[in-house]
């Protein structure tokens, strides 16, 4: 029998169109191929400066959520009780009139009464603008549980963090070090970074207790007890000063290492920087031998020495930070038990980053003129690169461990050099050119400004004139006062306790609150669900919006469905997160590249309508007629600053403006001719030293970035913590608390410091971690029948010790009980784990009912979520008071901060806890998929 | 019974890195959309929403190693079909429907005469088939036979779907009978290996073994760097200001 004849050229689509994914926060860049109007496959944009071309597994099963058999197919109404899921579909006309009954009053009344906070959203500046005009403080992401310590560390100290906000020199470095990054920001950028580095032979070192994904890649693998990188760090830094391993030239220049300090503990200012008379920070010039700006273009500033500046004397920051990390309190010897690592080898590590930073330096021959007007023939390469994300942030001590990372990276002078760690636009921007948070209100019109942003000290809290907190999440308050994203995970149980006061509706998009992203779901939906004693819920109103049937559509009275992200349009905002990479601004759009076949609406554009509706100004005219049409109309016609919109590509009548311009028609239009995105390279000699460079400052201005240069330098000492901390010791007008005093003087050092974050408990001490899939995201993953068929299952892991110690054998269940209750669930052996830590995959547990799952699905059989064990308070200490499970500093979710026991037990059924199934307002999905589109099949 | 073609000079395989190999899952996903849509009927899932068995033509395997010395590791371990030079699943089959294409060496099934008995399955020793329970005929990875030559897809996209999508780069494809390719200079370089090659199917597909694993030590080449200068703070501090001279 000869070969049957092959169709090696068979049609791959009738069409492709190319926009933005969405199954991750990541913004690849995407092919659709259709064939018949239909999604034949998705594959990666080549010319796309994300993902150049590769796609993850979420991305190409992107195909599957776009069909997925829990999507919303109408405006919903709930006819049943709150979390049966009974509901009935109404029209999007009857949903608006039922949002504007309840919105319409409280916003003439009392707008802090609609409490409006977001997801997975990635049109922040959008939402967060809506909720500014409809006058409430209380909006915000979900920042506040995911990892605001990671941006605030970083913005406070450099001017800029992790994320994907920045990213390693991948052509350069020879040492990249992660901290804590399981799958995260960016997604396939590190995955192709990482690729790239092994190619090149550089070395890549993995501090993270749980050795999975760029952890079991990496060369090195540092497997850290939990809760420690901290004081790992600075035990680092402790070396490198003992070594005298330090980038002198550097800290001097572009540091605050050369600022003055007022050192007289009896002085008001102690403390505090010297300044001028126009508030410029002094340093002490050593030509001149006398305090001088910072900045002046013939300044030489000394980093050591004690002076007496008008009787009080004064020493360097570099001064304070040297006495404090040489201290033996951060020898290797004194933190090795603790870190769980070796003296021998937190020394070695050491001196390996020294020796790449110091030995394998090298220069580019670039040409470039800093802010003082001196001209370099050169920069400066220090190959060492380090990332950063939750594993380090979401503890209570993450602010902190997190600003210590950037003092090593400063010490090692490897921000933004070659061979180091690079901002993407529009970052660097110092902490001082964002906004401050505002919260006043005035009943029928706008907050006074932003709500999120950065405070500077005590007078920048959201506080009302009695002291008591502004906003429902209690964000920007003495409990946390830096929390520049906000506390959403503390919004539905302030809520519910009307503490500071009590709110008439939550409105909610993309936030599945009611399990995966809350801590203590169990309470969360008591909370939901409680009446007060007329019988009436005490959150009376709750609006809901999200493209599929999700654990908490049950609990709306009103969910307004949104689109999927082939159906809609969206844009990757330099307003907000854009796509950028370090050598390129560039934003994207998505567009719908297929109709959506059920009565749905893309959110934006519902909450346009919505804002119409409610004649909020920004969305109406003076005459009281709709600024936008939808979405797409705001994307281009919206102006945040004159000639500065949603978009920076083809602005302009013609479209030839790139970052300023006017409003131009057929943005959108060049946008998809495009591939969906635009992009704006930075000149060569801007590339790096950027918040230093006057090229980029210039460039950054040209495009519209900043309205003009914002030079400025990198903060080893962080003054607003400093601040706070004065007024804890009873300077400044506003005063803290009693009860807070202590925690705020301890924890608000402005040097780096390290704390544990959990008392000691004999009852539990076991660290219990989660981790994001690479193949998942979220909940998300789980409606999607290719992705979860990888992960539908998330055994409990258990290193070999206390596997052993506990008798377990494959097959095995296990209660896993903490402070705030127990799980059973199924376990297995890991023998690549930090000795006293369990894990599971994220969110991969589901309620029977959510996601068009069928009842025998493992997500809602075996699947199970840690979240049930931490709660959003600590249990009460000696004070009698619940504390709260957050960092005290941003107020971050402290997520990785649960301590546990394990037990074994019987192999069980089901995992525990079990919840009653919900009624689903979408159709089971299909017994069986055989997937395949096209008339040609 | 069916025999195996002449041999072509010409072996398509695909060398994978288990260094780099991040175990994303991105080769497994991209696979399953090209060839759902395209090469045969397409690749199916029972029970989609429930307990879900779909029929896949590469999964990634995770496997954990305890070296004598150092921490235990975690190996990315992606599989589908090596397209074997003696490739016992077509000498196998009874009706002639696997195959083995006489000019690149692609192991295939010709689904129109496949009558999904599974014995290709049961004679691979690497567990690299799957009979797709809907449409009854063996599946497999055809090296994605209908992109690689496919004159519809711009030349740069002519590579398999999961080599295109890895995000790590951590795939490559091309002519392992040529010792000059890019690939068989990879595996040159690197060790590549055969999967078992006891079995005597002589595999072309390769994988690149993972590179050592360090474990940073106070060797002498750090010496400097490991030498403490400074005690005391006093001592760095004028240490900072001598050189504070120079630079």
């Amino acid at each position: 029998m000869g070969e049957p004849k092959l169709n090696l050229s068979p049609k791959v689509s009738d069409d492709v169109r190319q926009t933005t994914c969405y199954m991750c926060a990541c913004r690849c860049g995407i092919n659709v191929h259709l064939k018949d109007g239909k999604v034949a496959y998705i594959d990666g944009n080549r010319d796309h400066p994300v993902n150049r071309g590769v796609l993850c597994a979420k991305g190409s099963a992107g195909i599957m959520q776009h069909n997925s058999p829990a999507r919303l197919r109408a405006p919903l109404k709930r006819v049943g009780e709150r979390g049966e899921g009974k509901f009935e579909e109404i029209s999007w006309q009857e949903a608006y009139d039922i949002a504007a009954s309840w919105l319409a009053p409280l916003r003439e009344q009392a707008p802090e009464k609609l409490a409006f906070f977001t997801g997975r959203d990635q049109s922040q500046s959008f939402t967060s603008y809506w909720a500014q005009m409809f006058g409430t403080p209380n909006y915000a992401a979900h920042g506040g549980f995911c990892s605001v310590n990671m941006a605030a560390a970083g913005i406070y100290t450099l001017g800029g963090a992790f994320w994907e906000f920045g990213q390693p020199d991948w052509d350069h470095t020879k040492l990249f070090m992660l901290f804590g990054v399981a799958e995260d920001h960016d997604s396939n950028p590190i995955k192709m970074g990482i690729g790239q580095l092994k190619d090149r032979g550089a070395k890549v070192i993995g501090v993270n207790p749980i050795r999975t994904g760029y952890n079991a890649v990496a060369d090195e693998w540092v497997g850290i007890t939990p809760g420690t990188d901290g004081l790992f760090i600075l035990s680092l830094i402790h070396c490198l000063l003992k070594t005298g391993q330090i980038d002198l030239a550097y800290l001097r220049d572009f540091t605050d290492a050369p600022v003055l300090l007022n050192n007289d503990p009896e002085s008001p200012e102690y403390g505090l920087f010297l300044r001028d008379e126009h508030g410029k920070m002094l340093v002490w010039d050593r030509a001149q031998n006398a305090p001088r700006p910072f900045d002046a273009p013939d300044v030489s500033p000394d980093l050591t020495g004690t002076w007496d500046v008008d009787e009080v004397t004064h020493h360097t920051v570099f001064h304070a930070l040297v006495h404090k990390y040489m201290d033996a309190d951060y020898a290797p010897e004194a933190v090795a038990d603790r870190v769980g690592l070796s003296a021998a080898r937190i020394r070695a590590l050491a001196a390996e980053i020294a020796r790449v930073a110091f030995e394998e330096a090298f220069e580019l021959p670039i040409t470039w003129t800093d802010f003082r007007g001196r001209t370099h023939d050169k920069m400066q390469g220090r190959p060492v690169s380090f990332h950063a994300m939750r594993g380090i942030s979401a503890h209570a001590n993450g602010f902190q461990t997190c600003r210590a990372l950037h003092v090593l990276q400063m010490l090692l002078g490897s921000v933004e050099v070659p061979g180091g760690f690079r901002f993407k636009p529009p970052y660097p921007k110092p902490a001082t050119a964002h906004p401050k948070p505002h919260c006043k209100i005035t009943p029928g019109a706008p907050l006074d400004g932003p709500h999120l942003g950065f405070v500077h000290g005590p007078e920048d809290l959201c506080l009302r004139e009695d002291g008591s907190p502004a906003r429902i999440d209690k964000a920007f308050t003495w409990e946390n006062p830096m929390s520049a994203h906000g506390l959403m995970h503390m919004v539905i149980s302030n809520a519910h306790a009307g503490d500071p006061y009590k709110i008439d509706t939550l409105f909610l998009y993309m936030a599945n609150m009611s399990w995966n992203s809350s801590m203590d779901p169990g309470g969360v939906m008591d909370k939901l669900t409680d009446r007060d004693d007329t019988g009436a819920y005490v959150i009376p109103h709750i609006i809901y919006s999200d493209a599929y049937s999700s654990e908490m559509v049950a609990y709306a009275d009103l969910v307004l469905p949104d689109t999927t992200y082939l159906e809609r349009h969206d844009c990757i905002s330099l307003l907000d997160r854009p796509i950028c990479e370090a050598d390129a601004a560039a934003d994207a759009i998505r567009w719908p590249v297929v109709a959506p076949d059920r009565n749905v609406k893309g959110f934006q554009t519902a909450l346009i309508e919505l804002g119409a509706k409610l004649k909020l100004p920004g969305f109406v005219d003076d005459a009281g007629a709709a600024l936008y049409e939808d979405y797409a109309d705001y994307m281009v016609h919206h102006q945040r600053r004159p000639g500065v919109g949603p978009l920076m590509g083809w602005r302009g009548e013609n479209g030839d403006s790139q970052g300023r311009g006017d409003v131009n028609e057929n943005q959108l239009a060049r946008y998809i001719e495009n591939g969906g995105f635009s992009i704006a390279h930075i000149p060569e000699e801007a590339r790096y030293y950027k918040p230093w460079n006057r090229a980029y400052q210039d460039w950054a201005v040209e495009i519209g970035l900043y309205d003009a240069p914002t030079p400025y330098v990198f903060h080893f000492w962080c003054e607003p913590l400093r601040k706070f901390q004065r007024a804890a010791e009873g300077q400044e007008e506003r005063q803290p608390p009693a009860h807070l005093r202590d925690q705020i003087k301890n924890v608000m050092d402005p040097l780096p410091i390290w704390y544990p974050t959990s008392e000691a408990s004999e009852a539990f001490t076991v660290h219990a971690l989660t981790q994001r899939p690479m193949a998942m995201y979220h909940s998300w993953g789980s409606q999607n029948a290719w992705l979860r068929q990888i992960h539908g299952i998330n055994p409990l892991y258990v290193p070999t010790k206390l596997w052993h110690a506990h008798g377990f054998t494959e097959g095995d269940w296990a209660r896993v009980t903490s402070a705030n209750g127990d799980i059973v669930v199924p376990v297995a052996h890991m023998a690549a784990l930090n000795e006293h830590t369990v894990w599971t995959w994220n969110a991969i547990g589901k309620r029977k009912g959510a996601w068009a799952l069928d009842e025998t699905a493992p997500e809602a059989t075996k699947g199970f979520l840690l979240n049930h064990l931490i709660h959003e308070l600590h249990p009460p200490k000696d004070d009698g008071l619940r504390w709260s499970n957050s960092d005290p500093i941003t107020g971050q979710a402290a997520w990785f901060d649960l301590k546990v026991k394990i037990e074994r037990v019987a192999p069980q059924e089901i995992a525990l806890p079990v919840f009653t199934p919900q009624q689903a307002p979408v159709d089971p999905g299909p017994e069986r998929l055989a997937w395949t589109v096209g008339a040609s099949k | 019974m069916t025999d195996l073609p002449k041999i072509s000079d010409k072996k398509l395989g695909l060398v994978i890195d288990l260094d780099t190999c991040v175990g994303c899952h991105a080769c497994v996903i991209s696979c399953k959309g090209w060839n759902t849509e395209n090469y045969g009927a397409p690749l199916s899932d029972m029970d989609a929403y429930g307990l879900a068995e779909g029929t896949f033509l590469n999964r990634v395997h995770s496997y954990e190693r305890e070296p004598e010395h150092g921490a235990a590791q975690l190996i990315h371990f992606p599989k589908s079909c090596l397209h074997c030079e003696d490739a016992p699943c077509v000498t196998v089959c009874p009706t002639g429907a696997s195959y083995k294409r006489a000019e690149d060496g692609i192991v295939l099934v010709n689904e129109d005469a496949c009558m999904g008995c599974g014995l290709c399955a049961w004679a691979c020793p690497y567990g690299a088939r799957e009979l797709d329970p809907a449409a009854g005929v063996m599946k497999k990875c055809t090296l994605c036979v209908d992109r690689i030559y496919n004159e519809n897809l711009p030349e740069e996209d002519r590579e398999p779907a999961c080599v295109r999508t890895c995000p790590a780069g951590a795939r490559h494809f091309g002519d392992l009978g040529d010792e000059t390719s890019a690939v068989s200079q990879l595996v040159a370089d690197r060790g590549g290996l055969e999967l078992m090659p006891e079995q005597g199917t002589k595999p072309v597909n390769r994988y690149l073994p993972p590179r050592p694993k360090t474990e940073t030590t106070a060797v002498d080449v750090l010496a400097p760097f490991l030498e403490v200068k400074h005690a005391e703070p006093e001592g760095l501090l004028g240490w900072v200001d001598r050189m504070l001279e120079k630079i």
